[in-house]
C-alpha cells in the first residue's frame, strides 16, 4: 500500500473522511434551510428561491455531484466504520451501563445515520426527480403535505436529522483535532443549538405546509 | 466503624479463550467494608480453594492503583462505579447487604481472555513496541532542566504519561476502541522536546498497529474518559488524530 492508501484507509483516516464530509453535510443543512424558510414569506418568493437556485445551471450540477460523492464517502466509511466496532467486540457485556459519556446523539449514529440515508432517497424522488415542466415547486410541496402520511415521514426524519448531527456537528471536531478546554464546551453547546436549529427548523415546514392548504 | 455485609456474586468463568463461558453464582457472606474490592474476590477463592473447586482468576499485582494489572467490568462499568479508581482500590463500602454484583472480564476481541476474569493484553505492549519510546540511549540522569519546558506541557505530558496501560478505555469504550490508551501513549511524547525528532515515525507505526489489532475505532463517546482510572482526557485523543495527519499527510515518513 502506498501512503495515500496507508493514511486514508487507517482508521483514522477512515474518521477524517467522515468528519470532513459530515462537516459539509452541516454547511448543506444550513444552506437548505435558509433556502426552506423562504416559504414562510409566501409561495411566490418560494418559487422564485427555486428558479434562482435552479438558474445557477452547472453550479448547481457541481454541487449535487460534490454532494453525491460526499455522501458515498460519508456512508460507506461510516458502514465499513460500523462493521469493524461490531466485530471488535465478538462477545457482549451482559450488563450495560453508561458511564456518563454517551448520549442519545453518540449512541445511535449508525442507526440515525442509515434512516437518513433512506430519508434522502425518498425525499429525492419527491421533489427532486419529478417532473417540473407544467407546474410549481410550491404546488409539488403542497400536494405532498396535504397528505398526513407525507407530514409525519418528513417531520420524523427531521427529528432523526436533529439528533445524527447532535453528535455528530462536535464530534467532527474533535476527531480533527479541535479539541481545546476553551472551545470544546462552547463546541458542544453549538452542536445541541444545530440540532435544535435543524429539528425545528427543518421539521416545522411540512406542518406549516399542511395547515395551509 | 466497621460493617460487614452479605452479597451475591454472579462472575464470569471461562476456561480459557477457545471454550464457552458462562455466569456463576456465589454467596459472600460476612465481607468486612473495609475490605478492597479484590480483597472479598480473595475471601470467596479462599473458599472455593478449601472447596476443592477452582479459584476465580483474575490479574492484580500492586494493589495501590498504580501498576494498571487489575481491572473487571463490575455491574457494567469498567473497575466499578468509582470514578477515577482502579478495581484493586474500590472498596466494598460501596455496597451494600443484599447486593448482586456482576463481574465480568474486559470483553474485546484485542483482549482474548485467559481464565475467567483474566484477560491478555499483549495487544497493548505491541503498539508500545511500535513506536512507544524514544531512540537514543540516556546515559546518565542529565540536568532535568537542560531543556526548559513551560508548566503547562510538562503537566499535560504527565497527565498523558499517568496512563497505567490497564485497559478500561477499551472495556468501556462501545466500541472497543484502543484510541485513549494509544493517544495517551503518543501524546507523552508528542509534547516534549525529546519526543518531536520520532513525531511523525511514532504517530503512523502506532495507529497502524492499533488497526492490525482489530480495535475498533473511536466514535467519540466519551465512555473511556469517565471511565479511565487516570482521568486521561479524550484531548489526547485529539492530539493523536493531529500527530497522525500532520505525519500521514505533511511529513516524508511513508
Ligand atoms: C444530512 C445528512 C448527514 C449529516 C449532516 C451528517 C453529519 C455527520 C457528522 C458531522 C458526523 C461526525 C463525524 C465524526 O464523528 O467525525 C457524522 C457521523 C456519522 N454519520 Fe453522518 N451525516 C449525514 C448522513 C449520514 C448518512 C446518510 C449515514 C448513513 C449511513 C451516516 C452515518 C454516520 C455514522 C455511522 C457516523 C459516525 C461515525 C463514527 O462514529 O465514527 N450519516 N455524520
Ligand atoms: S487510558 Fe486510562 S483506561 Fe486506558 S489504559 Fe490508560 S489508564 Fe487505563
Ligand atoms: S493491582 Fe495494580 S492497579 Fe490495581
Amino acid at each position: 500500500m502506498n501512503w495515500f492508501t496507508n493514511t486514508f484507509g487507517s482508521s483514522l483516516g477512515k474518521k477524517l473522511m467522515m468528519a470532513v464530509t459530515g462537516l459539509f453535510f452541516c454547511v448543506f443543512l444550513v444552506l437548505h434551510l435558509a433556502g426552506n424558510l423562504t416559504i414562510y414569506m409566501g409561495k411566490d418568493v418560494f418559487n422564485s428561491y427555486a428558479e434562482h437556485l435552479h438558474s445557477l445551471g452547472p453550479l448547481l450540477t457541481l454541487a449535487e455531484w460534490g454532494l453525491l460523492i460526499f455522501a458515498v464517502i460519508h456512508i460507506s466509511s461510516g458502514l465499513l466504520l460500523f462493521y469493524q466496532n461490531f466485530k471488535a467486540r465478538p462477545e457482549r457485556y451482559a450488563v450495560n451501563k453508561r458511564a456518563g459519556g454517551r448520549t442519545l446523539g453518540s449512541a445511535t449514529m449508525p442507526y440515525t445515520g442509515v434512516i437518513l440515508l433512506l430519508f434522502v432517497i425518498y425525499h429525492l424522488f419527491n421533489f427532486h426527480f419529478v417532473d417540473k415542466t407544467h407546474t410549481t415547486i410550491f404546488q409539488i410541496v403542497s400536494n405532498a403535505f396535504a397528505q398526513p402520511s407525507y407530514v409525519l415521514i418528513y417531520t420524523f426524519a427531521m427529528i432523526i436529522a436533529a439528533v445524527h448531527v447532535s453528535h455528530g456537528f462536535w464530534s467532527a471536531f474533535q476527531t480533527l483535532g479541535a479539541n481545546h478546554p476553551k472551545y470544546t464546551p462552547f463546541l458542544r453547546g453549538l452542536s445541541l443549538v444545530f440540532s435544535l436549529i435543524v429539528g425545528i427548523g427543518f421539521g416545522f415546514i411540512p406542518v406549516y405546509v399542511s395547515l395551509l392548504v | 466503624m466497621t460493617k460487614n455485609i452479605d452479597i451475591t456474586l454472579k462472575i464470569w468463568r471461562q476456561k480459557n479463550a477457545d471454550v464457552k463461558g458462562g455466569f456463576e453464582t456465589y454467596h459472600a457472606s460476612n465481607i468486612s467494608i473495609d475490605m478492597s474490592f479484590l480483597e472479598m474476590i480473595d475471601v470467596v477463592n479462599e473458599q472455593l480453594t478449601l472447596d476443592g473447586k477452582d479459584p476465580i482468576a483474575f490479574d492484580h499485582d500492586c494493589r495501590e492503583g498504580i501498576c494498571g494489572m487489575c481491572g473487571a467490568v463490575v455491574n457494567g462499568r469498567a473497575h466499578g462505579p468509582e470514578k477515577g479508581t482502579t478495581l484493586c482500590q474500590l472498596h466494598m463500602r460501596h455496597f451494600s447487604s443484599g447486593d448482586t454484583i456482576v463481574i465480568e472480564p474486559w470483553r474485546a476481541k484485542a483482549f482474548p481472555i485467559i481464565k475467567d476474569l483474566a484477560v491478555d493484553r499483549s495487544a497493548f505492549d505491541q503498539i508500545i513496541v511500535a513506536g512507544g519510546y524514544i531512540s537514543v540511549n540516556t546515559g546518565g540522569a542529565p540536568d532535568a532542566n537542560a531543556i526548559p519546558i513551560s508548566q503547562e506541557i510538562a503537566e499535560k505530558a504527565m497527565d498523558a504519561a499517568a496512563c497505567i496501560g490497564c485497559g478500561a478505555c477499551v472495556a468501556s469504550c462501545p466500541n472497543a476502541s484502543a484510541m485513549l490508551f494509544t493517544g495517551a501513549k503518543i501524546s507523552q511524547f508528542a509534547l516534549l522536546p525529546q519526543g518531536r525528532p520520532e513525531a511523525a515515525l511514532r504517530a503512523l507505526a502506532m495507529v497502524r498497529k492499533m488497526d492490525e489489532l482489530c480495535f475498533g475505532n473511536c466514535g467519540n463517546e466519551r465512555e473511556c474518559e469517565v471511565e479511565c482510572p487516570k482521568e486521561i482526557s479524550i484531548s489526547n485523543i485529539a492530539r493523536m488524530n493531529r500527530e497522525f495527519f500532520k505525519a500521514g499527510l505533511g511529513s516524508a515518513v511513508m
